[in-house]
């Protein structure tokens, strides 16, 4: 069966390797780049562990094949922290506790950095909105949506500061 | 999960992926956004040997009306129609349609061609594009043909698409004032199919009797389902309470579903008259608001 060779700009670098037609892209970020922070949950599409950004739109990973973002752009939870310093959203995450066991969290972080990219303001309903492919068996979500809100206010605070 | 082994092709022209289908008639798969299709192949419910990736492939990702249709391409995703201001304005039984299908995720990548090609009657778009009327162009190797919507779903996961044509455009018929459309729906959660779901597009004459109805039902049977008698008796009369009930009734006899873990054969048929009800009110209220 073909063997393709592609490459994907992973978190800004450049990753090549060497697939079979079917290898799915969260298996290529797990187990060929050891990015692990990207997590399998249902392997069905319905839970939205593997979420990543696929040219900056979140999208579920085990549906996805590798191949099919050879020359394209993924984003990681490992992408998010930039020089030591967390992501508005991971700060979010960390200050309103949008966590329990931790399993959903990179998923959700993903679709919220998206969410937070295209809509700086958004309203609880937005948000609740966004991540209603995201699935949490811990939270009941208030905590998360908390933590989401917490990183746009955050987000907007860090660039009125810039702008004065 | 791990699909069985296929080879993946990613043509750059239409040209080319109809080529590819032709030479193997028997166990090629069109792959569009994949959000039905790699499940199926995972789950291995499924198996292809050739995967023909149309993602490659420009110009059939498109809105736009022209000669009297709304021509969406076969690629559309759902969260392109979900935003399109051209389609919330105008087409408000689609717009509730897109933005209700699986997850904001998956709508990220599936198509509206995937949602029809694929032929599952629990998927949304059939019954929405069952009460439009609409018009499905399909493209093979001797050029494009067009297949009325009441001919395209011929059994379940069976559409009238040869195995080398690829569904291009769809061709919705551009409402006349005073039409209105809703779709309602009922899922257990985000993300599951409709345990029933109803399409209704409706034009209102001058006198605000029904001069044109359009009545689809999502899961309700082996394919989905376009409740004529239902139409039929609408058509021409004064869309009041009654008149909307009787017809929600009627609707509800033609549904044949099957039980499952979302509900028993009468809560289902129960529920499509209810559906319809809704659908039948929304869509006129949206005409008369037109």
């Amino acid at each position: 069966m073909a063997r393709h060779t592609i490459e994907i700009n992973v978190n800004g670098a450049p990753s090549k390797g060497e697939v079979e037609s079917r290898l799915l892209l969260v298996h290529f970020l797990r187990e060929n780049l050891r990015l692990t922070g990207t997590h399998i949950g249902c392997d069905t599409t319905h839970c939205g562990a593997c979420t990543v950004l696929l040219d900056g739109v979140p999208v579920k990973s085990c549906t996805v094949l590798a191949v099919q973002a050879d020359g394209r752009a993924v984003d990681t939870v490992e992408g998010l922290e930039k020089d030591g310093k967390l992501h508005p959203v991971q700060e979010g995450f960390f200050q309103e506790h949008g966590l329990q066991c931790g399993y959903c969290t990179p998923g959700m972080m993903m679709t919220s950095c998206a969410l937070l990219s295209t809509n700086g303001s958004p309203t609880e309903a937005d948000v609740r909105r966004a991540i209603s492919g995201n699935l949490c068996r811990c939270t009941g979500y208030v905590n998360i949506v908390k933590a989401v809100l917490h990183a746009a206010a955050s987000a907007r605070e860090q660039k009125a500061a810039k702008a004065s | 999960m791990i699909p069985g082994s296929f080879d993946y092709h990613a043509p750059e022209t239409l040209a080319e992926a109809l080529d590819l289908l032709g030479k193997h008639p028997d166990d090629a798969k069109v792959l569009s956004g994949g959000q039905s299709l790699l499940p199926l192949l995972k789950l291995r419910l499924g198996a292809a040997a050739h995967l023909v990736d149309i993602g490659k492939i420009p110009d059939l990702e498109y809105i736009r009306e022209d000669g009297g249709f709304l021509k969406i391409g076969g690629r559309t995703r759902e969260s392109t129609l979900e935003h399109s201001p051209l389609v919330r304005r105008k087409y408000p039984l689609l717009a509730d349609t897109a933005e209700v299908i699986a997850d904001p995720l998956v709508r990220n990548l599936a198509t509206i061609g995937g949602n029809l090609a694929h032929g599952d009657p629990a998927n949304d778009h059939p019954a929405t594009m069952l009460a439009y009327g609409a018009e499905i162009v399909a493209t093979g190797k001797t050029g494009t043909r067009t297949i009325p919507i009441g001919k395209f779903f011929t059994s379940l996961f069976e559409t009238a698409l040869a195995p080398d044509e690829i569904l291009t455009e769809i061709r919705i018929p551009v409402p006349p004032p005073r039409s209105g459309g809703a779709y309602v729906k009922l899922e257990r959660k985000v993300g599951d199919f409709a345990t029933a779901a109803s399409a209704a597009q409706v034009t209102l004459g001058p006198g605000g009797e029904v001069e044109r109805v359009g009545i689809g039902l999502t899961n309700a049977g082996p394919t989905p389902i376009q409740a004529t008698a239902a139409e039929q008796f609408l058509r021409g009369k004064k869309p009041d309470a009654g008149a909307i009930a009787e017809a929600a009734r009627l609707a509800a006899s033609a549904a044949a579903p099957a039980a499952d873990r979302r509900g028993s054969v009468e809560y289902k048929t129960e529920m499509a008259r209810v559906l319809t009800g809704r659908a039948l009110a929304k869509a006129i209220a949206r005409a008369q608001g037109a």
